[in-house]
C-alpha cells in the first residue's frame, strides 16, 4: 500500500510532460514485481491500459501470438478473466498457493517517443509451491505510457528462457 | 455399484514386470490403485501396450517433402519420422547402428542424410548405412548393406488421411482395422477443411504432471468433472463483462469456459458417450457451433461456411458441420477434437510422471481467422498457462499423491455401469455422457494388450553371423 502510494507520487502523471526517465521505469518495474509477489493481482491489473495485451510466447523469437500458440496471450478481456480466476476460492491449481520472488535488473530503454516508452529488462523468478521450487528467467518488454494518474502498461511481453520446455502448469502471471 | 470380490492375487503382493496375469486388478466397476503406482506394471505397459499398439507419431504435413524429418517417439524410444528420397514415409529408430548413440539431436528439419556425430557413420533417409569411416578396420563379416548396420526401421508404419502411426509389433491388425469406427472422427477433422487437407501448425504445448499416463485420457471424456474442477474459470468467465476491449482472442475462450459450467442435467440429457473396440471412445452431441462461434452471427464462421460451400456444396457442408464430436480418444495415448482442430499425445515418462504434447491444425482453404480461433482456444483451454487445463493438471497430480496411499485400494470406474448399451459398429455407449463406460472400455483393451500384446520385437534383426560370436557383447 505504502509503496503503491509512493510509486504513484514519485511518477509524474498525465499533466507532467516529457519522456519517462530510466529511474521512472526501473521504479515502476520493481513496483509491478512487488504487486505480483504480494499476490495483489487486482492492483497489478489496474496497471494496464484499457486496450492492453499481455503475452508470454511459447517459442523463442516468436513473431506473432495469432498464428502460434502462447503460454499466455491475453487481451484486456482475458486478462480480467485470468485475474478474476486467481481470486477464486476454487482455483485448485493455487491450493496451496504459490509463493514467488522476483528480481528485476539490466533495465534499458529501447525506444521512447511522445506516445510511450519501450523498456527491456531481465528477471529471475522463484516459484515455490507444494514442496518444490521452480526457477524462471528471461527478458521482459514493457510498453509504458502515461495515464491513469501515473504510468500504465500498454503491452507486456515476457520471453522465458525455457518457454518451449515441458512445464507443469503456469498459473501465476510473469 | 456392482459388488466385487477381493482380487485372486493379493494386491499387496509384489508385481513383477513379467507376471502373467494382472486381470485381478481390473474388476467390474473398479480398478486397483497399483495399475497407477507400480513401476513393474508400468514397464509391462511400455512393452505390452506401447510395444504393440498403433501409436500416433506425427502428421504428414510435418514431413511434406523428401528429406524432411521429425523427431518423435513411441513410449521411451526416440524415433525419426522421415520422408525419404522416393517420397515414402519412414519411421526409424533414432539410434546409430554402431554404438547406439542418438543420431539426430534436433526436433526436425531437412537433410540429405543422417550422420552420427560420434564416429561419422552416415545413413540414407531410409535408414540404410551410406558410409562409415575406417571400414577396413571392421571384421570380415561387416557388410554395410546389411540391415543390421542400418538405422533400424520400426516394423510397421501407416497413415490414415495424413495422420501417421507406427507399431513396434511386426504383426497385428492393420491401422484401419485397429482404428475401426474412429476413422470417422479423423474424417470429421479432415472434412472440415474446405480443401480437404490439414496442416499441422502453430507450435506445440508440452506440459507435464506428476501422475500416471492413463489418467489423462480417463479425464478427457469425463463430462462429470468440468462443473467441479473448472469452477474457478467458469465463475471468472461468467462474471466477465463483454464490453471491454478484445482483439478477438478472448471471445471463443470465454465462451468455452462458460460452457464448462453447464449443469449436470445438460450432460445427462444432451450429451452422449460412445465407445468402440480397442479402447477408443468419443464424447458426442456436445457443442453445436452456435454455442462456440455464434455460427452465422460470427463473420469469420460465415466466411468459413462460404468457403466450404464453394468447395463442397451446400448439402455436403451441412452434413459435415452437423457432426458434433468433442474429444475423440484413440487408445492408448491420442486424443483429438475436430471442431477446434486440436490433437494431444500422451507420453508415459515414469509410473508417476507424464508428458503431454498438444498440437493444432490449420484447415486448408479456410479463412485464416479460423486458425487464429484454433490458437486462441488452445491457449486458453488446452495450454500450459491456460485458465482451464491448469486445474486438470492439478487433479492428475493430486491423484498421483493420493494413490501413494494404500488407504483406499480401489479406484471406482462404475458410474453408469448398469446403463451401458450396445451401439453400432461393435460399440458400447453410456446411458449419457456422465457414464464412465469409456474408462471401462479402455481397461478392456488394456487387459487384452497386457495379456496378449505382441512382445516387442524391434526390427526383427537378422541372426548374427556365426563368425562373430563375441561381437555383440564387445559393442554393448
Amino acid at each position: 500500500m505504502i509503496l503503491a502510494q509512493r510509486t504513484t507520487a514519485a511518477v509524474p502523471g498525465d499533466a507532467a510532460a516529457g519522456p519517462l526517465s530510466l529511474a521512472d521505469c526501473e521504479q515502476f518495474l520493481v513496483h509491478e514485481a512487488r504487486l505480483l509477489d504480494d499476490g495483489r493481482f487486482d492492483d497489478w491489473l489496474a496497471l494496464f491500459t484499457a486496450d492492453c495485451w499481455y503475452w508470454v510466447p511459447s517459442e523463442p523469437k516468436q513473431a506473432s501470438p495469432r498464428d502460434t500458440i502462447s503460454l499466455m496471450y491475453d487481451d484486456r478481456r482475458l486478462l480480467e478473466t485470468r485475474v478474476r480466476r486467481l481470486a477464486s476460492p476454487r482455483i485448485y491449481s493455487q491450493e496451496p498457493p504459490s509463493r514467488t520472488s522476483r528480481m528485476i535488473g539490466n533495465v534499458t530503454i529501447e525506444a521512447a517517443d511522445a506516445a510511450g516508452t519501450t523498456v527491456r529488462s531481465k528477471f529471475q523468478l522463484l516459484e515455490y509451491r507444494r514442496e518444490s521450487q521452480r526457477i524462471f528467467g528471461g527478458t521482459a518488454f514493457h510498453r509504458l505510457v502515461r495515464g491513469g494518474g501515473g504510468i500504465q502498461i500498454a503491452w507486456k511481453r515476457v520471453d522465458l528462457v525455457n518457454c518451449d520446455a515441458p512445464l507443469e502448469g503456469l498459473v501465476v502471471p510473469f | 455399484m456392482t459388488s466385487v470380490s477381493p482380487p485372486a492375487v493379493s494386491p499387496l503382493a509384489p508385481i513383477s514386470s513379467t507376471a502373467d496375469d494382472i486381470s485381478a486388478f481390473v474388476q467390474p466397476g473398479r480398478v486397483h490403485r497399483r495399475l497407477y503406482t507400480d513401476p513393474g506394471i508400468f514397464e509391462r505397459e511400455l512393452s505390452q501396450i506401447f510395444g504393440a499398439a498403433w501409436i500416433y507419431v506425427g502428421h504428414e504435413s510435418q514431413v511434406r517433402n523428401p528429406g524432411d524429418f521429425l523427431a518423435t517417439r513411441i513410449g521411451h524410444k526416440p524415433l525419426l519420422l522421415v520422408r525419404d528420397a522416393d517420397g515414402a514415409i519412414r519411421l526409424l529408430h533414432n539410434q546409430c547402428a554402431h554404438r547406439g548413440s542418438m543420431v539426430v539431436a534436433s526436433n526436425g528439419g531437412h537433410t540429405d542424410e543422417f550422420r552420427c556425430c560420434y564416429h561419422g557413420w552416415t545413413y540414407h533417409l531410409d535408414g540404410r548405412l551410406k558410409a562409415a569411416p575406417l571400414l577396413h578396420g571392421y571384421p570380415a563379416h561387416f557388410d554395410p548393406a546389411s540391415p543390421e548396420f542400418a538405422m533400424r526401421a520400426v516394423p510397421r508404419v501407416a497413415s490414415y488421411r495424413g495422420f501417421v502411426f507406427g507399431s513396434l509389433a511386426p504383426q497385428g491388425p492393420s491401422l484401419e482395422d485397429y482404428l475401426g469406427f474412429m476413422t470417422t472422427s479423423f474424417d470429421d477433422m479432415v472434412d472440415r477443411a474446405p480443401d480437404g487437407e490439414l496442416e499441422l501448425a502453430g507450435g506445440v504445448f508440452k506440459h507435464t504432471y506428476k501422475g500416471n499416463w492413463k489418467l489423462y485420457l480417463e479425464n478427457l471424456c469425463d463430462a462429470a468433472h468440468p462443473l467441479f474442477v473448472h469452477q474457478s474459470s467458469i465463475d471468472a468467465a461468467r462474471a466477465q463483462a463483454d464490453d471491454v476491449h478484445t482483439d478477438g482472442s478472448g471471445e471463443i475462450a470465454v465462451r468455452q469456459m462458460r460452457q464448462n459450467g453447464a449443469p449436470y442435467s445438460f450432460w445427462e440429457q444432451n450429451v452422449g458417450i460412445w465407445t468402440y473396440p480397442n479402447g477408443h471412445s468419443f464424447l458426442g452431441d456436445y457443442h453445436d457451433d452456435a454455442k462456440l462461434v455464434a455460427a452465422m452471427n460470427d463473420p469469420v464462421f460465415r466466411d468459413y461456411i462460404a468457403a466450404m460451400e464453394a468447395k463442397k456444396g451446400k448439402e455436403a457442408t451441412r452434413k459435415i458441420l452437423e457432426v458434433r464430436r468433442w474429444n475423440t480418444n484413440v487408445y492408448p495415448n491420442l486424443s483429438f477434437m475436430s471442431q477446434f482442430q486440436q490433437l494431444r499425445v500422451v507420453h508415459p515418462i515414469s509410473v508417476n510422471e507424464t508428458l503431454v504434447c498438444t498440437y493444432n491444425f490449420r484447415l486448408k482453404g479456410a479463412p485464416e481467422r479460423m486458425f487464429e480461433n484454433t490458437i486462441s482456444f488452445a491457449n486458453i483451454v488446452n495450454g500450459t498457462g491456460s485458465l482451464v487445463l491448469t486445474d486438470d493438471l492439478e487433479i492428475y497430480t493430486r491423484i498421483g499423491l493420493g494413490l501413494a496411499s494404500a488407504g483406499s485400494e480401489w479406484l471406482e470406474i462404475g458410474r453408469g455401469y448398469a446403463g451401458d448399451l450396445p451401439a453400432e459398429h461393435g460399440g458400447r455407449r453410456g446411458k449419457n455422457s456422465t457414464s464412465e463406460v469409456y474408462i471401462r472400455n479402455m481397461f478392456d483393451a488394456y487387459l487384452g494388450f497386457m495379456a496378449h500384446g505382441a512382445p516387442e520385437a524391434g526390427a526383427s534383426p537378422p541372426p548374427r553371423a556365426p563368425s562373430s560370436p563375441a561381437r555383440t557383447e564387445a559393442r554393448s
